[in-house]
């Protein structure tokens, strides 16, 4: 296994791993606010074919990136609206918003399956840093929404733990009626964090239409949405690791792609099955360990201020 | 002038046969202002769908036919909720049911019906059942959550199906396509007066009698109520946690499962990489609609079955099949969107004494 194979996979890793990167980083906020939001997956599906049908009409990638946001931020407000306004249970009504934006994704997406995508994000290298020998095109070949997700982790990470706003973040998600009574906005907290997680999972779903593919294929996400939510568990609601756990996944990815390449005797479809069973073992083995990763105590309690 | 929320002292009973009702029209009325408004006629799509579904012979043989997997895996999963176990895996569990039950029909063609299908019956029933215990497992030990395991070994499920049909199970005179062969007429389930409707039908009636019968009149019915309400409760009582959600998993995988299998064996007759638009999926909705209650699965089933024999029909006039997904999420946002106000009044107050 020579030096530059391993570089070729670390790169596809970071590839595969920003569509999963952005996602976990909007749920890790939703969640430590204290609302559980399932609908990731069909946020991103929403972001990927809003994104992509207006890259396609207006032939710029960021104007679909844009559009991808408030797609994704659009559609996490009828979650916010039912899980923090109506109090509904949150796992039943994530699941309604991925099957309804799924739906929806397709119903919009279908005059454009398969289309070429008429502006998209194009790998631009780093000047300098790129020549690094082998961590520079791992780190630094990319395209800018990747440069962007490097910038965003670690801004979140400072958001969350060490400022004010953060600090009122894991109050509402801890303990919401403390929060209530330090004065602190609950409703309007979780919604903004809500919505917020949403337009970053439509900018995930952005990111492999107009980057990754770049094109429109219906159910295009294959699961990455829930490989995200699993990875906020995994990565203890903490942005920074979310970015490693991204990473590993997407290597699993690039790996099982690679094997394939090479020719191998295993059926492409067990190298494909790869991620989610990856998910599930890391799932299990976070749970193992006598030091349990704690969620945000309020985690799914719709809150009510008059205490039912 | 303010919105002022208070909390009913009680509900009336009606409300709660009534506001699934009100719930599914909300969501057509809303479903219709969207079509409006991306430019399709909203009653022509509706009654393209009424007329598909239910204006033919085999238009209604056809839902009915949806229906018997809806029906089956909202059963199962509807087991799984009363419980307070998400299981989002009917999907997996149904493939894996399919493929138990094309293992034996095609391993054993020669046997007469009356053995064949009885044992691809069990075969699926154990093969779903069997699918859900290995996220089970880990949520009875160690409390990993459900929602994502369960989720996850769909994709694994259809994978391994795509796997057997392009691989070992291909049929050798199929022309290379992915499907395995045709089950010989022992391994078909018999139908209903040259419909598509078969037996499976009544393995749903015999699944919801006995479920009814279960929760309503038995200790462990009883005992599955208060461990969904309060698991603290009923460690208190005595009962046995763990080992019920072990059972309920087992029961609810099973149930999908046999889907699978009532599927394969009813409907397709064979195995290909996708036997199921969702099946697992929509029973969710299905089983949330019903409010967990085994025969209002059963009717619900039905109404889903028609939605999505109508989201076909739909697609000769040009409109996608998938908005009878979005119809799906539709009615389950305004179903639980009216749970509050099931709970609590909301009046407008506008303030009409002067202040100070």
């Amino acid at each position: 296994m020579d030096a530059t194979l391993v570089s070729s996979i670390c790169q596809a890793a970071v590839t595969a791993g920003t569509p999963i990167l952005y996602p976990a980083l909007g749920e890790i906020l939703a969640e430590r606010a204290g609302v559980l939001n399932l609908g990731v997956e069909g946020m991103m599906l929403v972001g990927a074919v809003s994104g992509f049908t207006a890259a396609v009409g207006t032939g710029n990638a960021w104007v679909g990136l844009g559009a991808a946001l408030v797609a994704g931020a659009a559609v996490s407000l009828i979650h916010a609206f039912l899980c923090v306004t109506l109090r509904a249970n949150q796992v039943v009504s994530g699941l309604a918003l991925t099957i309804f934006a799924t739906g929806l994704s397709g119903y919009v997406g279908k005059p454009f399956i398969g289309l070429p995508a008429a502006g998209t994000f194009p790998v631009v290298a780093v000047p300098g840093l790129s020549d690094i020998p082998l961590l520079g095109p791992v780190l630094f070949e990319h395209d800018l929404l990747v440069y962007l997700s490097y910038v965003l982790a670690p801004i979140l990470y400072l958001l969350v733990y060490h400022t004010r706003p953060g600090l009122h973040l894991r109050a509402v998600g801890e303990n919401p009626a403390a929060a209530d009574a330090m004065g602190v906005d609950v409703v309007r907290t979780r919604f903004l964090y809500v919505v917020v997680g949403g337009a970053l999972a439509g900018a995930g779903g952005a990111y492999l239409s107009l980057a990754y593919a770049p094109t429109w294929l219906e159910n295009m996400t294959a699961g990455r949405g829930w490989i995200a939510v699993a990875l906020v568990i995994f990565a203890g609601w903490n942005p920074l690791m979310a970015v490693l756990g991204s990473y590993l996944f997407g290597g699993i990815d690039a790996l099982g792609l690679r094997v394939q390449a090479a020719g191998t005797t295993v059926p492409s479809f067990f190298l494909s099955m790869l991620p989610y069973l990856a998910t599930v073992m890391v799932l299990v083995a976070t749970t193992w360990g006598k030091r349990r990763l704690a969620a945000p105590a309020a985690l799914g309690i719709p809150y009510n201020r008059e205490g039912k | 002038m303010r919105l002022e929320v208070e909390k009913r002292a009680a509900v009336p009973p009606l409300c709660y046969l009534l506001q699934p009702v009100l719930a599914v029209l909300g969501a057509v009325l809303a479903g219709g202002v969207f079509l409006a408004l991306t430019g399709t006629d909203p009653v022509r799509v509706y009654s393209l769908m009424v007329s598909g579904a239910f204006g033919s012979r085999y238009g209604m043989s056809e839902t009915i036919v949806k229906a018997i997997p809806l029906a089956l895996c909202g059963l199962g999963v509807g087991a799984a909720f009363r419980m307070l176990l998400w299981n989002i895996g009917a999907e997996g569990q149904l493939y894996c049911g399919a493929i138990a039950a094309t293992g034996l029909a095609l391993m054993y063609p020669h046997w007469p019906s009356a053995l064949l299908l009885p044992a691809m019956l069990v075969a699926g029933f154990l093969a779903g059942g069997g699918w859900a215990l290995l996220p089970a497992l880990p949520r009875a030990y160690l409390g990993t959550n459900e929602v994502i395991t369960t989720l996850m070994l769909n994709y694994v499920a259809i994978l391994g199906t795509a796997y057997l049909v392009h691989g070992p199970w291909r049929d050798p005179h199929g022309f290379n396509f992915p499907l395995t062969a045709q089950f010989a007429p022992s391994a078909h389930l018999p139908t209903f007066l040259g419909t598509r409707v078969h037996v499976g039908a009544l393995l749903v009636l015999v699944g919801a009698a006995l479920l009814t019968l279960v929760w309503g009149r038995t200790r462990w019915g009883y005992e599955i109520k208060v461990i969904g309400e309060s698991v603290a409760a009923a460690r208190y009582a005595g009962m046995r946690v763990r080992r019920n959600v072990l059972l309920i998993m087992f029961l609810s995988g099973g149930l999908a499962g046999v889907a699978g299998m009532a599927e394969v064996a009813g409907v397709i007759h064979r195995l290909q990489p996708q036997i199921s638009p969702g099946y697992g999926y929509a029973a969710i909705i299905v089983a949330w609609l019903a409010r967990l209650h085994p025969w209002g699965t059963v009717l619900v089933a039905v109404l889903f079955g028609a939605l999505l024999v109508g989201g076909y029909a739909v697609q000769t006039a040009g409109i996608p099949a998938a908005v009878a997904a979005m119809l799906q999420g539709t009615i389950l946002f305004f179903v639980l969107g009216s749970e509050f106000l099931l709970h609590y009044r909301v009046r407008v107050v506008v303030r009409t004494r002067q202040e100070g």
